[in-house]
């Protein structure tokens, strides 16, 4: 018994985790999948909306909760921007140049914060952060639930959004067939920056879900974007089922492996299964033959 | 312009760095000459597999940091010679590259993907450089110890290693030069501009581009162990950390991709700007790298072909 005392505990932590992470990975896969672009500034981005929960709760009291709906409007605002004005202009042809690009924007974002904020560690308090709810012998903390419940009731909307809107068909129209949705009369560049505005919005749901229990440094965006590209990549590219799968084995896999190797090597663990994963299957778990 | 011209650019390059010290005097300009100098031959290395075979690698680090530490870690746990670790650190990073590249092209990895897989390896090689905290001194780094003089490769004067970085350079750019002008790298242009087609007119993709990267590896870790003996300290955040990389990529960038001179002009123009930003804008933590991001998303949007690209249209 002693043994599933920390083994069960480790697990719960892991899978909260791999919620977030699918949250934020379901952010990355949507736009890959329209876009067939890798979103390098997706971590940064993740940053630059955890910093603003951080804020609107440090200047204006108001609870990461309730914050959410404001900060995922404003995420979705930056993100449409950005594929608007610099991402969806990169391209002359060649993917890798919207690589770069995403890239550049990460670094950019990155270092101003990293110039504005310095790289103090900031935590917010709330009053719930140590509340536990119980299920038998297993304590979950409150945030924890929170975070898990939130990722798969935005992922539950995001599939409602995608089947069941007209936006979210012209989405699915574009993944099909681009040409052919420029034909029907689906104004191509505005949905590219909706997917990319969607994209960036799950990327400040999870910020808000997030904070509660984590902190901010200009760098957190690195403890993330590698492992939501690990998720996407174990999922596979554009798959959204992919993602969430993806999002918790990737949470209880550190989990775990950080509980039997030790913290700083439990992080190898994710690489090792991005690595190979990128080596042997590329199109992922889910993922379409290319 | 032909390979003649070229090989008479270079050595006019390395006369003119030759008699630089001459004119430079100040320490703090021959320090950023030598550090553009570093990052040009970084920057070369970076060059050879991206720029003309097409192959983004975002985790150049991964190689830097293993000719780096081969360096530090021979002498300070192996008790070698510097000069006998400098060829040893080549060809380590070289047989890195080697694997990395067989890993990676082998199952058809290719743009994104392998952009993605170098950064993860880079990152692999950064946690364990922190791990093995008896090779590499965890997060403390690990120390050369300072004994000046010819044969332990730290010179006495800033001189020294400004002549010891323009040989490298040169190297690098007579390897380039080679490059454009040899049958291999007209294979690897080839693989670069149409993958496919090469592989129907018989070329062997996977072989082209393992000579790529093997060679930029080896390039990379040359500078590796450059930085490690220029400064005498190393961590796992400068060898592995995602700096390097971007540096590493930046300079072909903006200089020029799959050009002889762009990463060299690239490198020089970036640390002109970044030194002319810290006096106007003053020295707080990220900003130069945050304009380093700034300059390349314009010029991979309004620049692609860097500034040799440009030069060259002005005169077309």
């Amino acid at each position: 018994m002693g043994y599933l005392d920390i083994v069960i505990p480790s697990l719960v932590n892991g899978l909260t985790t791999g919620a977030i992470y699918a949250l934020v990975a379901l952010g990355l896969t949507l736009i890959y999948g329209v876009l067939h672009i890798i979103n390098f500034a997706h971590g940064s981005l993740l940053m630059l909306a955890l910093y603003g929960v951080f804020f609107l709760h440090a200047r204006l009291g108001l609870d990461p909760y309730l914050a959410l709906p404001l900060v995922a409007a404003c995420a979705f605002a930056v993100g449409y921007a950005l594929q608007r004005s610099i991402v969806g202009r990169a391209s002359h042809g060649r993917d890798e140049n919207i690589l770069l690009v995403t890239l550049g924007v990460s670094v950019v974002i990155e270092n101003l914060a990293l110039a504005f904020w310095r790289s103090d560690t900031r935590t917010i308090e709330t009053p719930y952060a140590f509340e536990t709810l119980e299920f038998g012998d297993v304590l979950v903390p409150i945030p924890r639930a929170v975070a898990f419940l939130g990722a798969f009731a935005v992922a539950g909307l995001l599939w409602l959004f995608m089947s069941r809107t007209d936006l979210g068909c012209a989405i699915r129209a574009l993944v099909k067939e681009r040409q052919g949705a420029r034909l029907v009369g689906i104004d191509v560049d505005h949905v590219f920056g909706v997917s990319f505005g969607i994209g960036t919005a799950c990327v400040g749901v999870a910020a808000c879900l997030v904070l509660p229990m984590f902190y901010v440094t200009p760098q957190v965006g690195h403890a993330f974007v590698l492992v939501a590209f690990t998720v996407v990549v174990l999922g596979g590219m554009g798959s959204f089922v992919g993602a969430l799968i993806g999002g918790l084995i990737v949470g209880v896999v550190e989990s775990l492996s950080g509980l039997f190797l030790g913290e700083s090597l439990g992080q190898i663990g994710i690489f090792a299964i991005f690595i190979a994963i990128l080596l042997f299957r590329p199109t992922g778990l889910l993922g379409q033959k290319a | 312009m032909s390979a003649r011209n070229k090989i008479a650019i270079v050595a006019a390059l390395v006369v003119l760095g030759a008699i630089a010290p001459a004119v430079v005097t100040s320490e703090f300009w021959l320090n950023w000459l030598i550090l553009s100098l570093f990052f040009s031959l970084l920057g070369i290395a970076w060059n050879l597999l991206g720029g003309y075979g097409g192959q983004y690698s975002f985790g150049h680090a991964a190689f830097f940091g293993v000719g780096g530490y081969a360096m530090a870690i021979g002498q300070v746990h192996g008790g070698i010679g510097p000069w006998l670790l400098l060829p040893m650190a080549a060809i380590g990073a070289g047989l890195i590259g080697f694997a990395i590249g067989w890993l990676s092209f082998r199952y058809g990895l290719k743009g994104s993907y392998f952009a993605l897989v170098t950064l993860a390896f880079a990152e692999v090689f950064r946690v364990l450089a922190n791990s093995a905290t008896k090779l590499t001194g965890g997060g403390a780094g690990i120390l050369i110890p300072l004994e000046p003089g010819f044969e332990s490769l730290q010179f006495t004067t800033k001189i020294g290693f400004l002549y010891f970085a323009l040989i490298l350079v040169a190297a690098g750019l007579l390897i380039s030069i080679w490059l454009e002008h040899s049958r291999f790298g007209a294979r690897l242009v080839a693989v670069r501009e149409n993958e496919d087609a090469a592989r129907a007119l018989g070329v062997d993709v996977l072989q082209v581009k393992l000579g790529a990267i093997t060679l930029s590896a080896t390039l990379a870790g040359l500078a590796g162990a450059f930085y490690a003996q220029t400064f005498l300290y190393l961590d796992a955040g400068i060898a592995f950390g995602p700096a390097m990389s971007v540096e590493a990529l930046l300079a072909p960038i903006v200089g020029g991709i799959g050009t002889v001179f762009g990463p060299l002009i690239g490198a020089f123009v970036l640390h002109l700007v970044a030194e002319l930003a810290r006096h106007v804008i003053g020295d707080a933590p990220g900003l130069a790298l945050a304009l380093y991001g700034a300059i390349l998303i314009v010029m991979v949007l309004f620049v692609p072909r860097g500034i040799v690209g440009l030069l060259e249209r002005r005169r077309a």
